[in-house]
């Protein structure tokens, strides 16, 4: 699983931009699934055909990535950008991005001391060691993700785009190890979260499931004079009680909390105070969907460097195919 | 000239009728069907003259400005106003507008240098301390040609400013008029593709008109029309106009509501160069278009946004390129007739 992982989160995917982690993905499930299918946003969907009497059920996670957008070249070449998704700006500063064709850029401000006293995405710019607009023109429309390698030290894993990565990266082991259900399950990998939940509101209304269940991060809190919030890596996976964008369906919340109970499965409640997930627009589609997420408890979420643990994420794995094996009643 | 009669005609969001008129009079005689749904939508079918099943393209543009409505009508016959859509506050004072369909003329009070002191000049009046004097001197007499919740435009019609060169025209409402006309004109050649043109009402205030469009019209893929932000004036730092005048047809890759899809992208470009049609990128993650809310609908709709740059848009006056809008026709033309073998999908 740690080789998937790595291989997810090393791939270029900022948000409209999934095509690379959609490759590595479809490779990943097609041997595993009934049938696989890339809609009309590039969606990936592999469906997975279950006995009878069971529920439609869509799980989703997120292939896309936060990133940059270069919306201007000067004429030195230096490169103006806009954010993809929400950025975090006291981390860009020093970052390097790489392009799809493997260029890359380091983030730099104009002015450091101004740019700590008032950070603003206006004030960077991207050096590609380019030296005239003519050299870099080409790069103008073109989107840019950050560059770290993954690392894995003990149970903690290191990389960037975590968020969601790690949601794929369990969702293609609880298909890889779902021999058989009663559900007819869509595997949903899908695009554009960063930047308004796109490809889950289309997915979901073409799928129309009853119970609609995101895989993705969530905010840890057990760093040093952190935020006062409850998650903790290493503690298990974590259900969500509600988000901004999100107050979970209690049946699947309930079902979901059962089901690791019964199988012993260590897990966490959560509570979110910012952000949310594709379980929001998967909620409110078509005639409205029951829907939840499983989240794992990620450090300094979109920064190049995200924080996981890898046990909290084979329990979700174990949760998910656990509740996956047997019928469900909310 | 369409652009002309587009232009100067009265249609903030909600009160596209004007618009829808003269839209369905110029597209008529061309298309196989003609239909305004609930929300006014003018909805046009061309159908194309391939075998089914046909690929169905949809066309939008909106027909709705930035304008104002009424909110108060004093005691004195002066008429309080909110924004319909983004106007900056700034532009306001001063400013002629007609209210309603009937055009009751009105300007936007402003006080005189010789009251104001150079501190209060430097200040923003906010809309919520200006109004509209239409000469009446009580609410009756302003009652009489005026309601509550009636709508208002800038007065400024429409004027070629240059002949030759650019070609440059000034007028109110370029956007979305100039994506108006641009639809409007694909309708006189016939393709393999179904054509949906829809002329979308309520953009201005949330895309509104085209979900449902897009809703009803189940495109396979969607091409949004509009007049966009230009900036291109000089300016002492290096930094994006946004887009250019005269350099072409400006297509969007990424605004605040959609990421342009690739491969629609790639064809537009593809079928410029082969044409010799200029074009350019639009400075990306600036604005919105119905290309957000076309291409959420149902199970997604692969979408891209083209536009004709024009500079000063949401103030009373901008100027466009009547040869940028001509190049964004013959664009659209292009690749209209590359579909459906053009369509991967």
């Amino acid at each position: 699983m740690k080789e998937l992982i790595k291989q997810l989160t090393e791939a270029y995917g900022p948000s409209g931009h999934e095509e690379q982690v959609r490759d590595i993905i479809r490779n990943a499930v097609e041997p595993h699934a009934n049938s696989v299918r890339v809609d009309a946003l590039g969606n990936l969907i592999a469906a997975k055909a279950g006995r009878k009497g069971g529920k439609k059920i869509m799980l989703a996670a997120h292939m896309d990535e936060i990133g940059v957008i270069v919306s201007y070249v000067d004429e030195k070449g230096f490169l103006r950008f806009q954010g993809i998704g929400g950025l975090d700006l006291m981390s860009l500063t020093g970052s390097r991005v790489q392009f799809a064709d493997g260029v890359l850029g380091v983030i730099h401000p104009e002015d450091r001391q101004s740019y700590k006293s008032e950070p603003l995405l206006s004030k960077l710019y991207i050096d590609i060691g380019a030296a005239s607009r003519e050299e870099a023109q080409s790069r103008l429309g073109q989107a840019a993700c950050f560059v770290r390698p993954f690392a894995g030290q003990g149970q903690r894993l290191v990389a960037k785009a975590l968020d969601d990565r790690i949601g794929c990266a369990i969702l293609v082991a609880a298909l890889q190890q779902l021999d058989d259900t009663p559900h007819e399950v869509s595997f949903v990998f899908s695009v554009q979260e960063e930047v308004g939940l796109r490809g889950a509101r289309t997915s979901a209304f073409h799928i129309a499931p009853e119970i609609g269940i995101a895989l993705d991060v969530t905010l840890a809190a057990d760093t040093p004079e952190c935020r006062k919030l409850s998650m903790k890596l290493g503690d298990g996976p974590c259900i969500k009680v509600a988000d901004p964008g999100l107050i979970a369906h209690p049946g699947v919340k309930d079902l979901l909390v059962r089901t690791a109970e019964a199988h012993g499965i260590p897990y966490q409640l959560e509570v979110l105070d910012g952000g949310t997930t594709d379980a929001s627009a998967m909620q409110i589609s078509g005639s409205g969907v029951a829907a939840g997420c499983v989240s794992i408890a990620c450090r300094y979420v979109h920064t190049p460097s995200e924080m996981v643990d890898l046990r909290d994420v084979e329990n979700a794995v174990r949760l998910l195919v656990a509740m996956l094996k047997n019928r469900v009643e909310l | 000239m369409l652009l002309e009669e587009l232009s100067n005609a009265f249609g903030p969001s909600g009160c596209e009728d004007q618009v829808r008129r003269i839209l369905a009079r110029a597209v008529r005689s061309q298309v196989d069907e003609l239909h305004s749904d609930a929300l006014g939508n003018l909805i046009a079918l061309k159908r194309g003259r391939g075998r089914e099943p046909r690929l169905r393209v949809m066309v939008d543009a909106h027909m709705d400005e930035v304008g104002l409505m009424i909110t108060r009508i004093e005691k004195n016959g002066l008429l309080g106003f909110r924004v319909v859509g983004g106007i900056d506050p700034r532009l306001l004072m001063a400013k002629r507008v007609v209210i309603g369909g009937e055009r009751v003329p009105g300007v936007i009070l402003a006080p005189p240098i010789h009251l104001t002191k150079a501190a209060q000049r430097a200040q923003v009046v906010g809309v919520s301390e200006l109004a509209i004097d239409i000469g009446a001197t009580s609410d009756a007499q302003a009652r009489e040609c005026v309601h509550l919740g009636d709508y208002a435009t800038f007065a400024t019609r429409f004027e070629v400013l240059t002949e030759g060169g650019l070609r440059v025209a000034k007028g109110k409402a370029f956007d979305d008029r100039a994506g108006c006309a641009v639809a409007a004109a694909l309708v006189d050649e016939e393709y393999d593709i179904d054509l949906a043109l829809s002329f979308s009402t309520q953009e201005e205030v949330g895309l509104r008109g085209a979900q449902v469009a897009a809703f009803a019209l189940r495109p396979d893929i969607a091409f949004a029309l509009e007049g966009t932000i230009c900036d291109d004036m000089p300016k002492k730092a290096d930094v994006s106009p946004t887009t250019r005048l005269g350099q072409g047809p400006a297509i969007t890759l990424m605004d605040r509501s959609f990421i342009a899809d690739h491969r629609l992208v790639r064809l537009l470009q593809e079928t410029a160069t082969q044409q010799g049609i200029p074009y350019q990128i639009k400075q990306p993650g600036i604005g919105g278009t119905d290309a957000g809310a076309i291409h959420q609908s149902r199970s997604g709709v692969p979408a891209v946004a083209l536009a004709v740059p024009c500079r000063y848009i949401h103030t009373p006056v901008s100027l466009l390129s009547m040869v940028d809008l001509d190049n964004l026709v013959r664009l659209m033309k292009a690749v209209l007739h590359s579909l459906p073998e053009g369509w991967t999908g």
